[in-house]
């Protein structure tokens, strides 16, 4: 019985009010990636990229490009779903969402739904906005959209795993500032790790976030630090473990229920 | 006829290993108003918040319109309507919104109509597109008043729905309770005021401690418990009960200064029969005021009586 009905306006309904709480900001939610990607042309691109040559035949300004989107998409995902199921825990309007007719499998379907689709929404965005400082073409548009998919979902799902294991606003901000965002500076948003040092490159490939870039920039230039494959098969294994724990932490009810 | 919800010896223990309830055992019935009586801390939030899902039980069960609330917690939840001791509302969102919301998370199509409606019951048509932060704490419970209806619920929980409530607010939801039950809603509220039990509930249960002390009908109870008792401060002290009325209930107390009648609550109306005699024999009083036995006092010799 249960295992056979699904319910579609539950999942709209949360969804939908999140999407609500991005627009009542859309001016944040859209201008404040337009503004940061053109600084980091203005710094990186103009200034910096006058004076690096292009990387592997690509201007560096391009080059960036990939990275600057996966930086985005992976700090607005995180941002987003953590936010998301946070805050009614800690406004206490969880109390409707456990007394609801919903399972915590669609729950999670209506809020990793709905920051993936703001983070790739921002993710475009950029995509436009980069459009504007250098020429831009994609060589496997379909890769790109995948990867970007891919990781939103799965950057949505690690958020929503912070957002239900946080009990303060500091516990939601310490993963994405401590951990995420130098992984992803070290990550090859700038640079091609090929220029690291051969002690460092070995390194930077414990750096989970190298692949999905890397993966990523593949998909317009058709270079990669490391196959693209493997990056493929590394965003989609990050989304299964991360899916993992979102089922352990459903089975065991962890912090969701006294 | 099978009640709507039937809980079997649940128990409840929080993560601080606090045993919060001790083996309930309680059937509601089909379309009563059912007053959950209880001072603070007893556990009537938890007996509620597990049924509605909002807190795992511990051992036993409970079936709620047959369903039973973790097998089959799809269709029993979609059954239950809850409004919650502490105003938890969205700040940003307008009421229509937040209504609307309700209904959707509870599996029910959008209908405008039916959401107009109970707005308007609950006075609040012209606040319909104000955002909720805006609003009165009263208004916000009204608000949580309409989410809780919005999915048409069979069963209706109201943890301490008066507490902080001006008296307009009162009023109106009782008189939307008992149209609600009209309707063939079942009504379960939980409260710390015997008054309030007393004034809207056809059964009552009393908790204490985690343990339901007993069960029964409004008036069964009242007489049991409903002992009322009138002080009248008098001018003059006295030092008997005059002899003429030693078939009243009476004693004297604070050395003859007060005259005090104990009755039950069903015999208030012999309050004016009493002053007229008291007249008559020449006693008059300065002041004087009734009081009902405390909830405490109840719990008292209900727990004393009880082994
Ligand atoms: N989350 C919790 N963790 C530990 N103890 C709790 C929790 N919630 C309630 N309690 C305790 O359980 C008892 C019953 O609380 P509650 O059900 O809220 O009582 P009531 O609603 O009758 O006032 C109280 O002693 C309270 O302190
Ligand atoms: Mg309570």
């Amino acid at each position: 019985m249960i295992g056979l009905t699904f319910n579609k306006y539950g999942v709209w309904a949360i969804y939908k009010f999140e999407m609500a709480r991005a627009l009542r900001t859309i001016v944040q939610s859209l201008i404040t990636p337009v503004i940061t990607t053109s600084l980091y042309f203005v710094v990186f691109g103009a200034a910096l990229g006058s004076r690096v040559s292009g990387v592997g035949g690509t201007s560096y300004g391009a080059f960036i490009v990939p990275g600057l989107i996966m930086l985005a998409v992976l700090t607005q995902s995180l941002a987003n779903a953590s936010f998301g199921i946070y805050f009614p825990k800690f406004t206490g309007t969880i109390y409707e969402l456990l007394s609801a007719p919903v399972s915590h499998f669609e729950i999670l379907i209506a809020y990793v739904g709905a920051a993936a689709t703001k983070s790739v929404v921002v993710g475009l965005i950029i995509l436009l906005t980069a459009g504007f400082f250098v020429p831009i073409h994609i060589l496997h548009p379909i890769w790109m959209l995948a990867f970007l998919f891919i990781t939103a979902v799965t950057f949505s799902l690690f958020g929503f795993i912070i957002g239900i294991w946080a009990n303060g606003f500091e516990q939601l901000q310490f993963i994405p500032m401590l951990i995420v965002t130098p992984l992803t500076f070290l990550g090859g948003a700038f640079y091609s790790v090929d220029m690291l040092p051969p002690g460092w490159r070995t390194f930077s490939l414990f750096n989970p976030v190298v692949y999905l870039i890397s993966g990523y920039r593949w998909s317009f230039y058709g270079k990669a630090d490391v196959s693209f494959i493997l990056s493929f098969a590394m965003t989609v294994g990050f989304f299964a473990v991360f899916l993992g724990i979102v089922s352990w932490i459903f089975k065991t009810g962890y912090r969701l229920k006294n | 006829m099978t009640p709507i919800i039937s809980v079997e010896h649940l128990t409840k223990s929080y993560a601080t290993s606090f045993q919060a309830l001790k083996g309930i055992n309680l059937a509601i019935n089909q379309g009563e108003i059912f007053a959950l009586l209880g001072p603070n801390g007893a556990g009537k939030t938890t007996l509620i918040n597990i049924i509605c899902g909002i807190v795992s039980p511990g051992d036993g069960r409970v079936i709620a319109d047959g369903h039973d609330i973790v097998r089959d917690y799809r269709a029993a939840r979609s059954k239950i309507g809850l409004v919650p001791q502490e105003l938890n509302t969205d700040a940003f969102e307008t009421v229509w919104a937040t209504v609307n919301f309700s209904r959707g998370l509870f599996g029910r199509a959008p209908n405008a109509v039916f959401i107009e409606k109970l707005l308007q019951d609950l006075s609040l048509t012209d606040k319909r597109n104000s955002k909720i932060r805006t609003l009165s704490g009263g208004m916000k419970r009204r608000v949580m008043i309409a989410k809780a209806l919005s999915h048409e619920p069979k069963i209706l929980f109201l943890d301490e729905p008066t507490a902080g409530v001006d008296v307009e607010l009162r009023r109106d939801m009782w008189a939307l309770v008992s149209n609600l039950r009209t309707q063939g809603c079942t009504i379960i509220l939980t409260t710390h005021y015997i008054e309030e039990a007393e004034e809207m509930a056809d059964r009552i249960g009393v908790i204490s401690k985690g343990e339901l002390i007993l069960v029964d009908e409004k008036s069964a109870l009242m007489k049991k418990l409903g002992k009322r008792q009138l002080t009248l401060h008098l001018r003059e002290p006295l030092q008997n009960v005059p002899s003429e009325l030693a078939t009243w209930n009476l004693e004297l107390r604070a050395e003859g200064n007060d005259l005090v009648y104990i009755f039950e609550d069903s015999h208030a109306s012999d309050i004016s029969v009493l002053l007229q005699r008291l007249s008559g024999l020449g006693i008059h009083f300065k002041d004087l005021q009734t009081d009902q036995s405390s909830l405490e006092d109840i719990f008292v010799s209900l727990v004393s009586t009880r082994t």
